[in-house]
């Protein structure tokens, strides 16, 4: 009965409700979304940081992440120190640097990695075949587009120019045999992978024996952390990061991000609230009398506060559930304006969708609801009835 | 000017049957800003089961307080009120409203049923706030709609009805429970002469039937079907005949 009655009340006015629900949505969605974003860009970053498994990055001492430049020497030296270590399990060194394919009088140009062929520690293969020969290359959609080439084609690279011997540097034909996803790259720019030993001698003799950096994997059961600190301290030319350093790093720098998103997350329960406690609260009051009718009919205060906050209850059920589904959307929206974002890796999400998170927070925003009613119903059932029944049959 | 019943002691040996309702001395003060209404000033009265009162008197004569000091809805500033012997200025909140529910139906001027209810619905609803199981309700809400003539309206919704019809609806809705005593502030405040007498008839019928019956009224006709009427006039009872 008090089921009935609180849904009797809701149908009472359903342009309000509807509206009601609408807004309780659209409070939600913007929770969702914060939450969303709060913890999604984190967890991009993790499983950014994770792929394949290499929980460590040996890069040179005094450079930045990412920089191509910048190169170890005497890798081989270094990987056969690391090999020491049984915390370490596997490795992979890279060498990036700027190839440029040419075309009749065109020298187009992509970013490349000479990579270690038994591991796929920067792409993904889609279609095709590894680098399992010297000559052979694969790359991502972006460099088949722009280069406007096929599997299967040979490709003239080269990576560089010298303008006194009026040659091209490191010229090789290479045959394109697979394409991939790039992990650390954006997916709207060119990139390529080559064996590591024909990226070095590409390079000439300046990249002899040299890599960009080398991702080691730890066992499982030995901390990175420490495995990190013996890198730094055996080899001195490098600085080596673990997974979860780098985290904390991410963590620390997002810091702001996330109070941001916090801060919205709790303005948009605020806000559904406050539209729960006004509609609840207009609702009750153009109700005062029969309020007072069922309390002189011996119907208990907490029967009547219990129907209203059903009301809220419902409300704020409904509207979360559409929050949800608005939520997902605007996200998956928002996503795809923001991945679009030049120099981003394919692989990273600004929102992510986790289940348990996206509970708890729209949970959260049925409690608000369960409060906003709360409070309204408390008040109207505790009217003095006599004096209520008197108001109301003067109005 | 006052005239006042002095009131048999209680007892054992009274020969009269036990009061259903007791008023002794009530004052009612309603503070009022700076300055207090007093809209009860020393009113006295018994109602015996089976009694069928009129309470009459001009506006703002303190009957509708009365009234709801006898319906457990508001309680004396001073005095006792006595409903089948319990003090209800007593009683907390909880136990006014259990009391309400059980022993008290109330009828008020404007009919104030649950407008998204039907007619049948609205009669269960303190029968099912009363634990009563649901086959039950139903077929006691299906006679007592038939008793005040509206057994073929159970369905309709209070929309449906004419003013007289909802005011029987709420009159089956406050027998829901078996109350021995029945209130009514001006149940035909808003009907026509008509309409009005169906519910006078109703009203007699059903103490014939035993309840206790207690209406305050304007109406003379209402008045009249009334065993006996209590004049009140600014605060007080200035004429009770006995009973
Ligand atoms: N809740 C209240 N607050 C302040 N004054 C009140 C309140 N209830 C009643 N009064 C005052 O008490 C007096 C008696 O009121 P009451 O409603 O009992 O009169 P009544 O005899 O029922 O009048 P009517 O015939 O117009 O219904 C009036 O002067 C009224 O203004
Ligand atoms: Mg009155």
């Amino acid at each position: 009965m008090i089921r009935a009655l609180a849904a009797a009340s809701l149908r009472r006015h359903p342009a309000r409700t509807a509206l009601a629900i609408l807004g309780v949505a659209v409070a939600g969605a913007l929770l969702l979304d914060m939450v969303m974003l709060g913890s999604g860009m984190r967890e991009s970053f993790r499983r950014f940081l994770l792929v394949q498994n290499f929980q460590l990055r040996i890069a040179p001492k005094g450079t930045l992440p990412m920089d191509t430049e910048a190169t170890i020497d005497s890798a081989s030296a270094i990987l056969r120190t690391l090999h020491t270590n049984p915390d370490i399990v596997a490795v992979t060194p890279v060498l990036g640097a700027q190839i440029h394919v040419l075309q009749g009088a065109r020298a187009l140009t992509s970013f490349a990695v000479g990579i270690d062929q038994s591991t796929e520690a920067d792409y993904q293969l889609e279609t095709g075949a590894n680098v399992a020969l010297p000559d052979r290359i694969v790359a991502n959609a972006a460099f088949f587009k722009v280069m406007h080439v096929a599997i299967g084609d040979t490709v003239d690279a080269v990576t560089g120019f010298d303008p006194q011997l009026r040659t091209y540097v490191g010229r090789r034909k290479l045959v394109l045999v697979g394409q991939g996803r790039f992990f650390y790259t954006s997916a709207e720019q060119p990139v390529a992978a080559v064996p590591l030993a024909t990226m070095q001698a590409m390079g000439g003799p300046q990249r002899a024996d040299r890599v960009s950096l080398v991702l080691a994997r730890v066992r499982d059961s030995a901390n990175a952390d420490s495995a990190a600190a013996w890198v730094d301290r055996v080899i001195p030319r490098v600085t080596t990061i673990s997974t979860d350093a780098a985290l904390r790093q991410v963590d620390e720098r997002m810091g702001y991000f996330r109070q941001l998103a916090v801060i919205l997350a709790a303005v948009s329960l605020v806000v559904g609230f406050l539209l729960v406690t006004t509609l609840v609260t207009v609702s009750v009051n153009e109700r005062l009398g029969e309020i007072a009718v069922m309390r002189a009919i011996g119907v208990r205060r907490g029967r009547i506060v219990q129907q209203i906050v059903l009301e809220g209850v419902a409300l704020s059920l409904i509207g979360a559930a559409g929050g949800l589904a608005l939520g997902l959307v605007t996200a998956r929206y928002l996503n795809a304006i923001l991945s679009d974002f030049p120099g981003l890796p394919s692989t990273f999400h600004f929102f992510l969708f986790q289940p348990v998170a996206a509970v708890r927070s729209l949970g959260l925003l049925v409690l608000a609801g369960i409060l906003a009613g709360a409070y309204p119903a408390w008040r109207a059932a505790s009217l003095p009835i006599a004096g209520t029944l008197r108001r109301e049959a003067i109005a | 000017m006052t005239v006042t019943d002095t009131l048999p002691a209680p007892g054992p040996n009274a020969r009269k049957p036990e009061p259903i309702v007791r008023v002794r001395d009530a004052y009612r003060d309603y503070p009022m800003g700076k300055e207090t209404v007093h809209a009860l000033r020393g009113v006295s009265l018994e109602i015996a089961p089976c009694d069928n009162v009129a309470i009459v008197g001009p506006s703002g004569c303190g009957k509708s307080t009365l009234l709801n000091l006898m319906g457990v809805v508001d309680r004396p500033s001073r005095g006792q009120v006595l409903i089948e012997g319990r003090d209800a200025g007593a009683m907390r909140d909880r136990e006014a409203t259990e009391f309400r529910l059980r022993h008290i139906g109330f009828v008020f001027q404007r009919f104030y049923l649950m407008a998204m209810l039907t007619a049948r619905e609205n009669v269960e609803l303190p029968m099912a706030e009363a634990g009563v199981a649901s086959a039950e309700r139903a077929a006691r809400a299906r006679e007592l709609l038939d008793y005040v003539g509206l057994g073929a309206r159970e369905r309709h919704r209070p929309g449906e009805l004419s003013g007289g019809e909802q005011q029987r609806v709420a009159i089956a809705r406050a027998l829901a429970n078996r109350p021995a005593l029945l209130l009514a502030d001006e149940p035909t405040g808003e009907l026509d002469v008509r309409t009005g007498a169906e519910i006078i008839d109703l009203f007699r019928r059903l103490n014939r039937d035993g309840t206790a019956v207690v209406v305050v009224t304007h109406d003379a006709e209402l008045a009249a079907a009334a065993w006996r009427t209590i004049h009140m006039r600014d605060g007080q009872i200035v004429s009770q005949p006995a009973r």
